[in-house]
């Protein structure tokens, strides 16, 4: 039997906002636990919260990103849940009414475009966080991470394929990074995943129980949950069981998903009205004003590329998809690199040493004017194509200036001619053997010879020079005999 | 002067001997130790008081405002308000040995202002109960019948205020805490408009009803305790930035042509023949000094009680969640999982009335059942607010009793919750409207039970309240009147 899954994600972001929520306490991460705490994120008795109207800023800002609903009225309400890291019994949340609904985000399959509705978007406040590692008998909390503001985008079930999934993620991430509102760090949290999976037979409308799977660490470890989930449950419909509406968890170790909880033991919240929270009015004006802020992003960006680079779509949408390498595309053409070299560069070596080293781009330390610098090196022929592979490296490993290394170190290229032609005497005086044999008619001689002239010099020769005199030297000698 | 002489008169009076150099704030410190020191093993006003601790903060400068009319004065504070460093509890098991790290805004307000807080005054357990008998640490007794309940749940703060166990007292208000028990007590309580008080710092009850308000021997000390607590603060989203005028500069201004009205709902059966002729003969006397009383209808008034407990447990429910043992307070010891952790810690650590109104209000939020209480309950609200609207837009006063009876006696509701309830049937409408409602003496029962009338007005209209309660109060001699005390 053949099925179509439907996949919905549901994506919890931290913002980075310098301070919480609702107190004024620091949102750093890697702080000594309980550093960065306050009696209104602990939850003492008496205390009430009070909104970060930054946080709601960059909510709306990044809700008008995915071109989402802006709602009139801001109301928040309780989840109620009893956990260690919860100090109130409740997490403040929006429940009925979200800050912002009906958005999308465009993704780019293998063919064409697709657009992912977004469902809604809503502020909360982050949990604390247990510590189990310190004693074998007791567990801790840390409450620095709670209070910190979170937004939720859900999607609509709208993906069809693991990857997909994964576009729409790296899409939704392009995006707030460009909005500059979140790491998007998900070794740190920063950025969480939940997904739901449902089969259906192909060419059916209706939808097939809904499993949501949580623990989902990575970008790679969605698409896997997936891939697996999507199996085991076709695996299961085909023996005619039924597919039982519940949570699992993914075990990244292992690679498979366990089931957590059932719909029946799934909790009541009972959500209500926040009541140390008036709902409020957001003004029409204030929305366009945010509106008006918003960068440009990631889809304009590649648009852009292509008209102005004349690059193509496939080359644009990689360049743009992660803000830091489209900033260091502009700069080093800024800094006077030609477009379609500095693309290459970072689509081709950047890129493979991003993956070999599992860097993010973020971790990206170079400057645009060094790539600008390197490119031009090779250009003008001052060094070598391989020079360059090499000295690239030394520039992300380093951090360093490849026009400055070449400079200090005496890496230029030789292209002067007196000093080439020096260098092509000795290795027609020293290899006598090989003139012979070249003599002959065996051409590889020549390869051979312009490898010793490489290697008298160090490398700096410039190869196609010393390539040229020695082979017009060795056809002088023929003539002469 | 004689003993107890000090802690009997009222602020104002306090000011002018301090003024004057009659006496000093140590004085009055030792006046009123001494009282309690007397009085409080018996009535158990206090649940604890510390008196060297007190004497040491006197000996430190304030620093408060010097020009401030409550400079060097002693004010109670009921037990769950915070002071930092202090104790407190909201007399439940559950936060014993509690000392919060931070100030409540009037807290920090009174201290500003120069006076010196006394804390724990006894109250029911989170301010649960109409009676202060849901105390962990004991009940308090009514100064004027000792085998009387003193009201709830601020029983505490009026008990001390009408003993003279305390010049002024703060209370809180959900339903009736405050005017209930300075109703059963003979004093003055107010409790403001919703948002007039900031919340910060009062261990919350039900988030949308509670407000902070003044218990005190009079009407003038009213006003003065307001005109320092009230005002807009940053740490309390639901405080209302409105301005906030002397109130007692607007005391001892006639009140010819005020229209008084008489919500003819309140006055039905169940309501006390003696409670009934003390409220007629009140309306003659606000008639006497030119008012207009005329009847009024709060048609929603039959559907308060039930949607003020749909309402308030609700709240109350999700607000004491976070006593779990966890971070603070008491924690069940031998645990051996986190959800016996959880269960043992709240089964020993909460009251029985505690636990009824947290069983109460988790099923009115429960799933499949929001709709039909909860949402319906904040409709019905909407309902008795316009009630108020319409009254409070022909009339600047209603006039109604505090409470269908004088005290009732310790012991005698306690088995039945739902009479404890109905005890507050004249109250919670205030509360869920968000009107302002002072409680204030208007006569005695034939057996020596003070009984209270109660004043409400538009939202932010304390002024005219406290006008018209300064009115009568002027042309009566009940606040006057005290318990006989050894």
């Amino acid at each position: 039997m053949t099925y179509e899954p439907v996949i919905g994600l549901e994506v919890h972001l931290q913002l980075k906002t310098t301070t919480k929520l609702f107190c004024g306490c620091s949102t750093k991460f890697g702080a000594a636990p309980n550093s960065q705490t306050c009696p209104v994120c602990l939850g003492l008795p008496g205390v009430l919260p009070v909104l970060n109207e930054r946080v709601l800023e960059w909510g709306i800002r990044t809700a008008l990103a995915f071109d989402c609903t802006i709602a009139q009225i801001m109301k928040f309400d309780r989840k109620q849940y009893f956990y260690p890291d919860l100090p109130k019994g409740y997490q403040i949340s929006q429940y009925d009414q979200p800050m912002a609904h009906q958005g999308f985000l465009e993704i780019h399959p293998e063919q064409g475009t697709k657009r992912i509705s977004i469902r809604r978007i809503h502020l909360e406040e982050d949990a604390g966080k247990l510590l189990h590692e310190a004693s074998p008998t007791e567990s801790f909390v840390d409450f620095n991470r709670t209070g910190v503001p979170l937004l939720e985008i859900v999607s609509e079930p709208d993906l069809r394929s693991s990857d997909e999934a994964y576009r729409y993620l790296v899409g939704l991430k392009a995006i707030l990074q460009y909005l500059d509102v979140s790491t998007c760090n998900m070794e740190e949290g920063s950025l969480r995943c939940d997904t739901n999976i449902s089969l259906r037979r192909v060419g059916e409308t209706g939808l097939g129980s809904k499993v949501e799977i949580k623990n989902l660490n990575s970008f790679r470890a969605v698409k896997l949950a997936i891939e697996h989930e999507i199996s085991r449950q076709a695996a299961a419909l085909d023996r005619g069981e039924r597919i039982p509406q519940e949570t699992r968890l993914w075990d990244a170790k292992r690679e498979r998903t366990e089931s957590m909880r059932s719909k029946e033991e799934a909790a009541d919240y009972r959500y209500f009205p926040e009541p140390d929270l008036v709902p409020f009015m957001i003004a029409r004006d204030r929305v366009e004003e945010i509106r008006k802020t918003l960068p440009e992003l990631p889809a304009q960006r590649a648009s852009r590329y292509q008209q102005t680079y004349q690059l193509s779509g496939y080359d644009a949408t990689v360049l743009t998809q992660e803000r830091t390498l489209g900033e260091l595309f502009e700069g080093a053409i800024r800094a006077g690199a030609k477009p379609k070299l500095a693309a290459n560069w970072i689509m081709g070596d950047l890129l493979a040493y991003l993956n070999a080293e599992r860097l993010e781009p973020e971790r990206i330390t170079i400057r645009p004017e060094w790539l600008a610098h390197l490119i031009e090196l090779i250009e003008n022929g001052t060094i070598s194509g391989k020079m360059g592979k090499e000295l690239f490296l030394r520039m992300v490993q380093e951090g360093v200036d490849p026009a400055e290394v070449v400079q200090q170190a005496g890496l230029r290229q030789i292209v002067d001619p007196a000093a080439l032609t020096q260098l092509a005497d000795e290795v027609l005086r020293e290899n006598a053997n090989s003139v012979a044999a070249y003599r002959q008619g065996k051409v590889n001689a020549l390869t051979f010879l312009i490898g010793q002239a490489m290697k008298r010099s160090q490398g700096k020769a410039n190869p196609q020079q010393i390539r040229t005199l020695l082979m017009d030297k060795l056809d002088q000698m023929k003539e002469v005999t | 002067m004689a003993v107890g002489e000090l802690a009997s008169k009222t602020l104002h009076e306090l000011r002018v001997l301090l003024d004057a150099r009659k006496t000093s704030a140590e004085e009055i410190l030792n006046d009123l130790l001494a009282r309690i020191e007397r009085l409080n093993s018996s009535l158990h006003a206090y649940i604890a008081v510390d008196a060297d601790r007190l004497r040491r903060q006197l000996s430190t400068p304030s620093g408060g405002d010097r020009n401030s009319r409550l400079q060097g004065l002693p004010i109670t504070m009921k037990d769950n308000l915070c002071i930092a460093g202090e104790e407190v509890t909201c007399a439940s098991r559950m936060l014993a040995g509690h000392r919060p790290p931070y100030d409540a805004t009037v807290t920090n307000r009174l201290k500003a202002a120069g006076a010196l807080l006394i804390p724990r005054a006894n109250m029911d357990e989170f301010a649960f109960g109409s009676s202060t008998e849901n105390s962990a640490f004991g009940v308090t007794r009514n100064p004027w019948a000792m085998d009387r309940v003193p009201g709830g749940s601020s029983g505490g703060s009026a008990a001390a205020v009408a003993g003279d166990l305390a010049v002024a007292a703060l209370g809180s208000d959900t339903g009736g805490s405050i005017r209930q028990p300075a109703s059963f007590c003979g004093v003055v309580g107010l409790k403001p408009t919703y948002g007039r008080v900031s919340r910060y710092g009062l261990i919350a009850f039900a988030s949308s009803l509670d407000q902070i308000g003044p218990i005190t021997k009079d009407v003038t000390d009213c006003a003065w305790l307001l005109s320092v607590m009230a005002g807009h603060d940053p740490r309390d989203s639901t405080s209302a930035p409105v301005e906030v005028p002397d109130y007692a500069a607007s005391l001892g201004h006639d009140i010819k042509g005020l229209r008084i009205g008489i919500p003819k709902e309140y006055l039905v059966e169940g309501i006390g023949r003696e409670v009934r002729a003390a409220i007629d003969a009140a309306v003659k006397t606000f008639e006497g000094l030119g008012a207009r009383c005329e009847p009024v209808s709060l048609p929603h008034t039959p559907y308060a009680t039930a949607t003020y407990y749909i309402i308030a447990t609700a709240e109350a429910s999700s607000n004491l969640a976070r006593y779990d043992g966890v971070q603070y307070g008491f924690r069940s010891p031998n645990s051996r999982t986190l959800s016996e952790l959880y269960l043992n810690t709240r089964a020993e650590g909460f009251g029985s009335e505690s636990k009824r109104r947290i069983i109460l209000g988790t099923y009115v939020l429960s799933h499949g059942y929001y709709d039909a209480y909860y949402l319906k309950g904040l409709k019905v609200r909407t309902l008795i607010k316009q009630d108020f609207d319409q009254a409070l837009s022909r009339c600047d006063v209603l006039l109604t009793p505090t409470s269908p009876t004088p005290a009732f006696r310790i012991g005698e509701k306690l088995s039945d919750p739902l009479q404890m309830y109905l005890s507050d049937i004249f109250t919670i409408s205030a509360n869920l409207a968000g009107v302002p409602a002072l409680s204030l003496p208007c006569g005695f029962s034939s057996e020596g039970l003070p009984i209270g009338m109660q004043l409400l007005a538009a939202p932010f209209r304390e002024e005219t309240l406290l006008q018209a309660a300064h009115a009568y109060e002027q042309a009566t001699e009940w606040h006057r009147k005290k318990p006989s005390l050894p």
